[in-house]
């Protein structure tokens, strides 16, 4: 177990540094390239001293695996380049926390709207309630969160006014853009639920359940739910990585400086510190989540441990 | 008496599945066959008519330059549909051979081959496609011969291709993995098949059923991916409008004192059933060829 641990742990930095390597890669240009774009003729001098602030002097080597990496994790210096009065390092302070918020109340919403509705589901198989549920996740799955936010704000946000539309900092501005990214997940975590309470009701021991007595329900919450929510345990994983990493459209939509806009911000302006910086960041996060659900698995579950180690 | 039904007898046979096929079918044909007027009827602008709801004239509205919300939507629904089968395609192509050799020789190049999935797969794939278009665009548009629209089609669909292939990849190997070890891999071997005809004479009919059920998925999931770029500004540029840009200026254009929704609700619309009808079809696809699963 130490072992598994103590590889996986080493395989880390690894990981990361592929990912920086590869979208070094994909976003170097040349340095002229870098401020070329937008601005008018800028003199010789005031040009070599913005690419002197941002490095460009430097070779590639030393610019990307040297002196950026030690600006942005230990003096935190590095500047953005679209606001070049802003550390990277402050604009990421600023923009993490709302995303994390924002993704631990969809998360909480995805969860529990998920497993109400495939106990729902799964209470009556196969009637018209399972199919309406059924039918409304394939919906949920399939809409793109542009839609559904789009919809939710316009009739709760502007029909029935019950919250504002857009925003951030109020507590009432965290349900709209929570729900529309809680609702895919919800409807997959919907759908694992039905199908595991489904298999755990044909299970010998919920038909002794049932001999015993017990209601269809009482099977259904008290012995069927617990084993039924093992699938959705090890999805949380994933989708917890997948909502905190997956807000772009929503932060769009509802104007929340988070994470995601600045990802789309830096993209469509080419600003490399921050790129790589919003990259560094989401590759930590989900390689090291990826790691602390696979730990905990394999805590809960000794049989993954031996094929791990073995494997 | 076992009463054999082909896929197709058996795909049939779906309700939904083959109401989302007649569906799908027409859609498509009415955003081909009308891109004769709607390639020209989408640019053309009347500042006289500008934002107005939906008319007999103009069926679906216009939107704040006066243009054809119809013409709009047939155009970027074909674009749409046109980029989601094309960056599919680039995927299913792309999974397959890497899923082959990686089952196929094994070892330490499948370790290493599924590591690198493994990688990717834990980054969130629309920041992949992002950065890939940024990656890609500065080298396509310095080709000679390509203009800069038809640049950016082909951008989107490598990068959207080139991110949507990890699943695939992954089936294809798991089933070549097991194919490989069975009698009649070893019979060509022996009978001196090279390994490229056992890639495509032996090994690929095998694994086709997964691979067709994966391409019908992932069809919805490029152009659900193409809508998100789009939306966000990082895809097609205007003049340029698939179903997801569209949706985009509808909802820029959303403001508590009133906004015109069917900017915003029409290509939402076309978009959803769009979706809609094509994950129905990969399901019906599914269980036509491997029986019911649920």
């Amino acid at each position: 177990m130490l072992i598994y641990a103590r590889n996986r742990l080493l395989a880390l930095p690894i990981f990361v540094f592929v990912i920086y390597f590869f979208t070094v890669v994909l976003i170097s240009q040349a340095p002229g390239e870098v401020f070329a774009a937008g601005e008018k003729e800028l003199p010789p001098e005031v040009l070599a001293e913005k690419l002197k602030a941002y490095n460009y002097d430097q070779s590639f080597w030393q610019r990307y695996f040297w002196t950026w990496p030690y600006r942005l994790l230990v003096t935190g210096d590095l500047p953005a380049h679209q606001y070049p009065d802003w550390t990277v390092r402050e604009i990421m302070g600023d923009a993490l926390p709302v995303s994390l918020q924002l993704g631990t109340f969809a998360l909480t919403f995805a969860v529990l709207l998920g497993i109400a509705a495939g106990l729902i589901a799964a209470r009556f198989p196969h009637g018209w309630v399972d199919r309406c549920s059924l039918g409304l996740t394939l919906i949920g799955i399939s809409l793109p969160t542009f839609v559904t936010g789009a919809a939710l704000l316009i009739v709760a946000g502007l029909w029935l006014r019950v919250v504002p539309v857009g925003g951030w900092g109020q507590v009432s501005q965290i349900f709209l853009p929570a729900l529309t990214l809680a609702l895919p997940y919800a409807a997959y975590i919907a759908r694992l639920t039905r199908a595991g309470l489904l298999d755990a009701m044909q299970e010998d021991y919920a038909r002794t359940a049932r001999a015993k007595g017990l209601s269809e329900q009482a099977v259904l919450m008290e012995h069927a739910l617990k084993n039924a929510l093992l699938p959705v345990l090890s999805y949380l994983g994933p989708a917890a990585a997948a909502i905190f990493t997956g807000s772009f459209v929503v932060e769009r939509i509802f104007a929340i400086p988070g994470m995601g806009t600045h990802v789309v911000e830096s993209i469509n302006n080419r600003d490399q510190t921050l790129i790589l910086a919003t990259v560094l960041i989401y590759s930590v996060f989900l390689i090291g989540f990826n790691l602390i659900v696979d730990l905990l698995y394999a805590v809960l579950d000794p049989r993954i441990r031996v094929g791990a180690a073995s494997g | 008496m076992i009463v054999r039904s082909t896929p197709w007898q058996r795909f049939r046979r779906q309700p939904t599945a083959m109401v989302s096929l007649v569906v799908l079918v027409t859609m498509t044909a009415a955003c081909l066959l009308s891109l004769g007027w709607s390639r020209t009827a989408m640019r053309t602008a009347d500042l006289s008519a500008a934002r107005q709801g939906p008319t007999w004239a103009e069926p679906l509205g216009t939107d704040e330059l006066g243009r054809s919300m119809l013409a709009r939507s047939l155009y970027g629904g074909a674009l749409s549909l046109t980029l989601g089968i094309l960056s599919a395609a680039i995927a299913i192509v792309l999974g397959t051979v890497y899923g082959l050799v990686a089952g196929y020789y094994g070892g330490r190049l499948d370790g290493a081959l599924m590591r690198l999935v493994d990688l990717l797969y834990a980054l969130p794939s629309l920041l992949l496609v992002m950065l890939l278009t940024v990656g890609l665009a500065p080298r396509l548009e310095a080709l000679p011969g390509l203009g800069k629209e038809a640049a950016r089609l082909i951008v989107l669909a490598l990068a959207i291709g080139g991110v949507s292939w990890l699943s695939v990849a992954r089936v294809v190997r798991g089933q070549v993995l097991s194919l490989r070890e069975q009698a009649f891999v070893e019979a060509a071997r022996a009978l001196g098949v090279g390994t490229l005809g056992i890639f495509w004479r032996h090994l690929l009919p095998s694994i086709i059923g997964p691979v067709i059920v994966f391409a019908t998925l992932t069809v919805p999931q490029a152009i659900l991916q193409e809508s998100f770029l789009s939306f966000l500004g990082v895809g097609v540029q205007a003049p340029q409008a698939t179903w997801g840009s569209l949706a985009a200026d509808g909802v820029r254009v959303l403001s508590p004192h009133g906004f015109d929704w069917w900017l915003l609700v029409f290509p939402g619309v076309l978009l959803s059933v769009t979706l809609l009808s094509l994950n129905f079809i990969g399901d019906g696809v599914r269980d036509a060829l491997h029986g019911r699963q649920r």
